[in-house]
C-alpha cells in the first residue's frame, strides 16, 4: 500500500519543527506496511491532479510568509480541488491562515488566501501563547481530546457554519474569544497548535493517514492499532500544562 | 533597585564596559574575555548567567571598585542595557531560534539590536560576527567595527542544517549560496541575485583542527598578527565563541600574548561542558537549549565518537522555554544508531521519549526516569567504571543536575571555583 504526501514549502515553512509532523506519519505508516512516499512541493512547483493524497504545510517568519504567499496563491484552485476529489490537508499556524479567505494585517492591508478553510484573520496585538487542550468530535464518534502549544498573534474567524476543528477547554484557540480552535472541511484540517502536535495526538495523525488511504482505495481502511503507550504519557503531561497555565486573557 | 542606578553606577567604571549578546555562547565568551583580561584588571562581570538589567545590577553593586565591566546580556535584554550604560564596546555572536514563545521572530530582535547599536556612543566599538547573514551588516556606518568569522573549507559541513535560520538574502529574498556552512546558519555566504555577501573579515580563524571531546586548535589571524591558539574546548561553536571573545578582547586593549595564553588556559563555563567525577566514573555536562546549539553538541559528539548511554533530561520552566517544540528541529538522528540506552529525565522526559521513539530508536533501550536524582543515580550506575556518562540537560535540568551532584560532594560550586 502506498501514501504519497505533499510537503508545501519546507524549506519556508518549517519555524515550529514540523519535521516531528511527518516523522509521525512517515513512521505510524510504515509500522502499518504502508509505503509513504515524501515529496515537497516548493516554489513554481505545480500541484498535479491526483498525485498527492495528503497534505502538509507549516508556519514559518513573517518575511518567509511573504515569499511564499504569491506562490500560493497561484497553486489555490488546485489545492481546493485536490481537497474536494478527497485528498487530506493538515496545516499549522501560518499555513493555516494562508488556507483561509484572506489575512488583514495592523495597517488593514489585506493578504488574500486561497479560501481551502471558511475563515479570515485578523492580526491582533498581544500574542495568544502556551498550552492548549481541546475537546473534538469527528464523524460523530465519541469526543476526543488535542494537546498542543498555541503562539500567534492573528485572531481567527470562522464563517458562519463552519466546523472548528473542536473546543477549547484552555488556551486561547482561534480568537481568544468565541472558544473554538482549528477549523475543518472535509478531510482538511486547520490548526495553531503547533510543533509535536501528531506525536502525542496520534489518533489524529492516524485519522489523517486514514483519510488520504480511503482517497487512493475508495473505501476507509483498517488500520491496525499500535503501541501508543509513550505518546498517552506525553499528552497527559501537555494537557496538564494546559489545564494548569494554558493562556487566557 | 531602581533601573536607572545601573547607568549611575556604570558610568563610575574607569574603563567603561563591554557587553556580550548571542543567542549561543554569550556566557562562554564573557568567561573567555575574563580569562583574557582578567589579570590585569578588576573586573565587574555576571559571571554565573544572570543576564537580564537586575543580574547587570547585582554584578555592578558587587564589585564597587572594579575597573571594567564586562557583562553578558540576554538579547531581549540587550537594546535597554546598552542604552542605559553606554558601552564602550559592543559583541554580537549570533541569532537563532530560541524560544520563540519568549523572544519572537529573529528578524525583529535582530531590527531592535541594529537600532540599539545605531545609538551607542560614536567612539564605541562593534565587534561582530560576519558569518551571521543577520548580523554582517549591523556594523555598518560605525567607524570602530571589528567584523570576525571562521575562513577553513576543511571544517565546513556539505549543507545548511535542517530548519537554519536566515537562509533567505537580507535584501532580495533569494536563497543564498553558500561556499562554506559552519554553525546554522554562520558561514561564508553571498546573494546570487543581488550579490551582498558576507563582509570581508578583519579577524579569522584558519587552519582548525577539531579533537573529539578534547579541544581543538587554530590559527587566530589579527591585524595585529598570528597566533596558534588551543582551545580545551570542543567543538567548531567554541571556536566561533573564541574569535568573539578575542576580537572583544583586542579592542578592550589586551594584546596578541594575553589573548593566547587567556584562551589557552580557559576552562568550560558552568554546565557548559563540564567533567564532574562519580566515584571512578565521570559525568560530562554538555548544555543544551535551542536546535542550533544542540545540533552542534551533537556532532561534537559523533565526531568524539557516539556514545552507547546517554542522559537527556527536558525541562519546561520559563528559562528553559515552555514550547519544547523545538527538540523536535534537533538533528538527535545521527546518535541513535549506536546507542544501547536512553536515559531521558526532566518535566518533559516523556516528550523526549517520544522525539527518540520516531527518530527511530526502539522503545525498549529507552528508560523513562522525570525526577532527575532518580536519571542520575540509574545514569551513572550503568555507566562502566572508568567510564564516562554523557549527558544533555537544558538549562534549569543543567542547574538542577548540578545542584544534585554538589549535595552529594561530586562537583564544587561555581562560585568557589569562580573565586579558585
Amino acid at each position: 500500500m502506498k501514501l504519497v504526501v505533499g510537503h508545501l514549502y519546507p524549506e519556508y515553512l518549517n519555524i515550529y519543527a514540523d519535521r516531528g509532523n511527518i516523522a509521525v506519519l512517515e513512521r505510524r505508516s510504515a509500522w502499518r506496511g504502508i509505503d509513504l512516499d515524501y515529496r515537497t512541493i516548493g516554489l513554481g512547483e505545480a500541484v498535479l491532479p491526483g498525485e498527492h493524497d495528503l497534505f502538509y504545510v507549516g508556519g514559518g517568519q513573517d518575511r518567509e510568509q511573504a515569499l511564499i504567499a504569491p506562490d500560493l496563491a497561484a497553486k489555490g484552485p488546485a489545492l481546493v480541488e485536490a481537497v474536494e476529489a478527497g485528498a487530506a490537508f493538515l496545516a499549522v499556524c501560518g499555513g493555516y491562515q494562508l488556507l483561509g479567505r484572506f489575512y488583514r494585517d495592523r495597517s488593514g492591508a489585506e493578504l488574500p488566501g486561497i479560501g481551502l478553510l471558511p475563515h479570515h484573520t485578523v492580526a491582533g496585538e498581544r500574542r495568544m501563547i502556551g498550552d492548549v487542550l481541546l475537546e473534538c468530535e469527528f464523524d460523530g464518534g465519541a469526543p476526543r481530546t488535542l494537546a498542543g502549544f498555541e503562539n500567534h498573534a492573528g485572531r481567527t474567524y470562522l464563517d458562519e457554519g463552519a466546523e472548528p476543528l473542536g473546543r477549547v477547554v484552555s488556551g486561547f484557540g482561534n480568537n481568544g474569544k468565541d472558544g473554538f480552535e482549528g477549523c475543518r472541511v472535509a478531510g482538511a484540517v486547520g490548526t495553531y497548535l503547533h510543533g509535536p502536535l501528531l506525536p502525542r495526538n496520534p489518533w489524529l495523525a492516524d485519522w489523517l493517514i486514514a483519510r488520504a488511504l480511503t482517497r487512493r482505495l475508495g473505501e476507509p481502511p483498517e488500520l491496525d492499532p499500535l503501541g501508543d503507550e509513550l505518546e498517552a504519557a506525553a499528552k497527559a503531561v501537555s494537557a496538564e500544562r494546559a489545564r494548569s497555565r494554558g493562556g487566557r486573557f | 533597585m531602581d533601573p536607572g542606578a545601573v547607568g549611575k553606577l556604570a558610568r563610575r567604571l574607569p574603563l567603561g564596559s563591554a557587553v556580550i549578546s548571542a543567542t549561543n555562547g554569550k556566557t562562554t565568551t564573557a568567561a573567555m574575555v575574563a580569562a583574557i583580561v582578567g589579570d590585569r584588571v578588576k573586573l565587574a562581570h555576571n559571571r554565573a548567567g544572570a543576564n537580564l538589567v537586575s543580574g547587570v545590577a547585582s554584578a555592578l553593586l558587587a564589585s564597587d571598585r572594579a575597573d571594567l565591566g564586562l557583562f553578558e546580556v540576554d538579547e531581549g535584554a540587550f537594546p535597554d542595557i546598552a542604552g542605559r550604560i553606554r558601552p564602550q564596546a559592543v559583541c554580537l555572536g549570533n541569532l537563532f531560534r530560541d524560544q520563540l514563545d519568549r523572544y519572537g521572530e529573529l528578524e525583529h530582535i535582530a531590527e531592535r539590536w541594529r537600532t540599539a547599536v545605531a545609538e551607542l556612543d560614536p567612539a564605541a566599538w562593534t565587534v561582530v560576527n560576519a558569518d551571521d547573514p543577520l548580523l554582517a551588516d549591523i556594523a555598518r556606518g560605525r567607524a570602530e567595527a571589528v567584523r570576525f568569522g571562521i575562513d577553513d573549507l576543511s571544517v565546513a559541513r556539505d549543507r545548511l542544517p535542517h530548519a537554519a535560520d536566515s537562509k533567505y538574502c537580507r535584501t532580495c529574498g533569494a536563497p543564498y549560496d553558500y561556499a562554506a556552512a559552519y554553525v546554522g546558519h554562520l558561514g561564508d555566504y553571498s546573494c546570487p541575485r543581488c550579490r551582498e555577501a558576507r563582509p570581508s573579515l578583519d579577524v579569522a580563524a584558519r587552519a582548525i583542527e577539531l579533537s573529539g571531546l578534547e579541544g581543538s586548535s587554530f590559527d587566530l589571524v589579527t591585524p595585529e598578527g598570528t597566533r596558534r591558539v588551543s582551545l580545551s574546548l570542543p567543538g567548531l561553536y567554541n571556536v566561533y565563541n573564541a574569535l568573539a571573545a578575542a576580537s572583544l578582547s583586542l579592542v578592550l586593549g589586551a594584546g596578541l600574548d594575553d589573548v593566547e595564553a587567556g584562551l589557552a588556559r580557559f576552562r568550560a563555563a558552568f554546565g557548559r561542558f563540564e567533567r564532574i567525577a562519580a566515584g571512578d566514573r565521570t559525568v560530562l555536562l554538555l548544555l543544551v537549549k535551542n536546535p542550533a546549539g544542540a545540533n552542534e553538541v551533537v556532532r561534537t559528539l559523533v565526531d568524539a565518537g557516539a556514545p552507547v548511554r546517554l542522559l537527556v533530561a527536558l525541562n519546561d520552566a520559563i528559562a528553559d522555554g515552555r514550547d519544547v517544540s523545538w527538540i523536535w528541529d534537533v538533528d538527535f538522528e545521527p546518535l541513535v544508531g549506536p546507542l544501547q540506552e536512553l536515559v531521558v529525565s526532566g518535566s518533559r522526559a516523556q516528550e523526549l521519549a517520544l522525539r527518540f521513539k520516531y527518530g527511530g530508536l526502539d522503545p525498549a533501550k529507552i528508560a523513562l526516569l522525570p525526577d532527575l536524582a532518580e536519571a542520575l543515580a540509574y545514569g551513572v550506575e550503568g555507566t562502566l567504571p572508568g567510564g564516562e556518562l554523557v549527558v544533555l540537560p537544558t538549562y534549569t535540568a543543567m542547574l538542577a543536575l548540578r545542584q544534585i551532584a554538589s549535595e552529594q560532594g561530586l562537583v564544587r560550586p561555581y562560585w568557589e571555583e569562580a573565586v579558585a
